[in-house]
């Protein structure tokens, strides 16, 4: 899958708006994180060859970043589809009917949770409470948060994402 | 007494952007302007006397936090403030509605309670999917330069302070405070040793305040208005009014500003209209995923910090999220304690091993393998995760709501293991 081929530097674009946050810091470290996200705004992950640009730009060893990476779910450290959908698991929307919503969702993707569909057009991942759980239960697509997803308006949801 | 709304009186029914002009018509930046012909340490003792204290779930008290700050001449700089908007409590979703619904409020209560300590830098830490919030306090932060409330000598003052939004790279430690401050060093999010406490020896090694966005927000109108105001609007000893919340199966969930100390009932009921129809009330998590349940007995407790503490919980962060009798309360404690294993960032032993252990335990009773040995086991594991046994508040949150599920809903963990199976679950 041509995806997963990552062989490029750092592009003009991602070493500018991660130089842009270094002004935010005393040292380069602290903008890690900031960095490895610029990063995957751009490609949808952060590959081995990112993560070394990236610790060379900040003068960090490759390992002692990853380590940092793998710490948080918000950098994913595996290639994802097009689109990549957070689906909340927590309390309230477990209440509200969350086991119903994953299901559904396995179901018409073809997927397990934490897997991508073969076409590569959406990639399902579990995350925690995100703060809506008056509209539970709720999940985002990309940058989207949809509130009181349910079997019966799924298909609509999805449908946005080609 | 009709309810005085005051964090919440710029937020519009749609919820759109309120800019500068519309806050400030409405008084903002008073609080500030006020707060500028004050000396810093009159701004800390108006705090102190208001007796606010940390909304984030901990309940400290906010003016004492400010007085460990090493002011003078001498105090090592940077100085540094952080708004903890890492809002990653299950249950708990108030702070995204003051900072989508009113940016302004928690950049003039940053400004003002970075003047009280003299910080030289703010920083907003973000959730990383609270990306309207992040885009709204960019925009708001932009206007606040341009009008002089942040940057070089604001409103002419001779002070200075910078603002940034940090997006977090998301794990629930980030909202300890100093697993918060790893995590801003762009390290992983682990808990420090205390002490030095993050006041003498915090971001970058030096002085620091955290503080959740609810506590900040409410700082620019006890200085405008005093503390006098601030403690009658309350309706117990614990000052100020509170965002409460109500996740589950009731028929009307979401946020109210109401008085400190509204009673349980009156927030389930009147605010959030009762149970659905044909469901029973069993139980609450008063204040989000890691507070203990109360339970019909509990109806008529004050929501404050002295109220929910005598009936043997927490008010935590205040939002509330109902267990019905539709629902497994084995099901909901799995659910809560497989979100605990999994942040727990695996520092000390009680935490990443512990969890993990009553996860295991509790799913297995959901799959009809529980074993009569499983009570007792789960009770040893909430002793050893106990305060004190371990580095940070996350395992003693974690078994809160296990703990006290474990003495009120003892009957349903019993059925589990007695009929192998969950009575919830339909049967093929």
């Amino acid at each position: 899958m041509q995806a997963q081929e990552d062989l490029s530097v750092l592009s003009p674009d991602e070493r500018q708006e991660i130089e842009a946050e270094l002004g935010h810091y005393p040292n380069k470290r602290a903008v890690c994180i900031d960095a490895m996200k610029v990063v995957q705004r751009h490609r949808g992950w952060v590959s081995d060859e990112s993560l070394r640009d990236i610790a060379d730009l900040l003068e960090m060893s490759a390992d002692e970043l990853d380590s940092v990476a793998t710490f948080y779910n918000l950098i994913f450290r595996k290639p994802v589809g097009r689109h990549v959908i957070m689906v909340c698991d927590s309390v309230s929307c477990w209440v509200m009917g969350y086991d119903r919503l994953r299901e559904r969702l396995m179901k018409r993707l073809g997927v397990k949770v934490g897997e991508t569909t073969a076409d590569s057009r959406f990639t399902l991942l579990p995350i925690v409470c995100l703060g809506a759980c008056d509209h539970a239960p709720v999940m985002i697509v990309d940058d989207d948060l949809h509130h009181n997803v349910d079997a019966e308006n799924l298909d609509e949801v999805l449908e946005k994402y080609k | 007494m009709a309810t005085e709304k005051v964090l919440t009186s710029n937020i519009r029914p749609d919820l759109s952007y309120v800019d500068i002009a519309a806050y400030e018509s409405s008084g903002g930046y008073e609080g500030l302007r006020k707060a500028m012909t004050l000396a810093p340490g009159q701004v800390t003792e108006l705090v102190k006397q208001s007796n606010l204290r940390g909304r984030g779930g901990a309940g400290f008290p906010t003016g004492m936090k400010w007085s460990f700050v090493p002011m003078g001449a001498d105090a090592p700089r940077p100085k540094y403030l952080v708004a903890n908007a890492d809002e990653m409590e299950p249950g708990t979703f108030k702070d995204r509605l003051l900072m989508e619904g009113d940016p302004h409020e928690l950049i003039e209560g940053m400004a003002t309670a970075a003047y009280a300590i003299q910080a030289d830098v703010a920083y907003i830490f973000l959730r990383g999917e609270y990306l309207l919030s992040a885009e709204r306090l960019r925009r708001a932060i932009a206007e606040a330069y341009e009008r002089h409330y942040l940057g070089k000598n604001i409103l002419g003052s001779g002070y200075n302070l910078e603002m940034h939004v940090h997006l977090s790279g998301g794990r629930y430690m980030c909202g300890e405070e100093t697993g918060l401050l790893n995590a801003l060093e762009g390290k992983r999010a682990n808990p420090r040793t205390k002490p030095p406490f993050p006041q003498v020896s915090g971001l970058f090694g030096k002085p620091t305040i955290v503080q959740n966005v609810e506590t900040l927000c409410n700082v620019p109108h006890i200085v405008k208005n005093g503390p006098g105001w601030f403690k009658s609007l309350g309706k117990t000893q614990d000052s100020g009014t509170k965002i409460y919340g109500v996740s589950g199966k009731v028929k009307r969930p979401g946020l109210w500003e109401l008085p400190m100390g509204t009673t349980v009932r009156e927030i389930l009921e009147a605010h959030a209209g009762g149970m659905r129809d044909g469901l029973k009330f069993r139980g609450v998590l008063p204040g989000g995923a890691s507070t203990d349940f109360l339970v019909a007995d509990h109806l008529d407790v004050p929501m404050d910090f002295t109220g929910v503490a005598k009936a043997g919980s927490r008010m935590g962060t205040g939002t509330m999220i109902v267990l019905d009798d539709h629902t497994c309360p084995v099901g909901m404690v799995r659910n809560l304690e497989h979100f605990f294993a999994q942040e727990s960032c695996g520092w000390c032993t009680p935490c990443w091993s512990g969890l993990a252990w009553a996860e295991k335990a509790l799913s297995a009773m959901e799959d009809g393998q529980g074993q009569p040995g499983d009570l007792a086991h789960l009770e040893h594991i909430c002793r050893l995760c106990a305060p004190g046994n371990t580095f940070c508040a996350l395992a003693p949150g974690a078994v809160e709501p296990l703990q006290s599920a474990l003495k009120y809903f003892r009957e349903d963990f019993e059925r589990h293991i007695a009929e192998k199976r969950c009575p919830w679950r339909s049967h093929e």
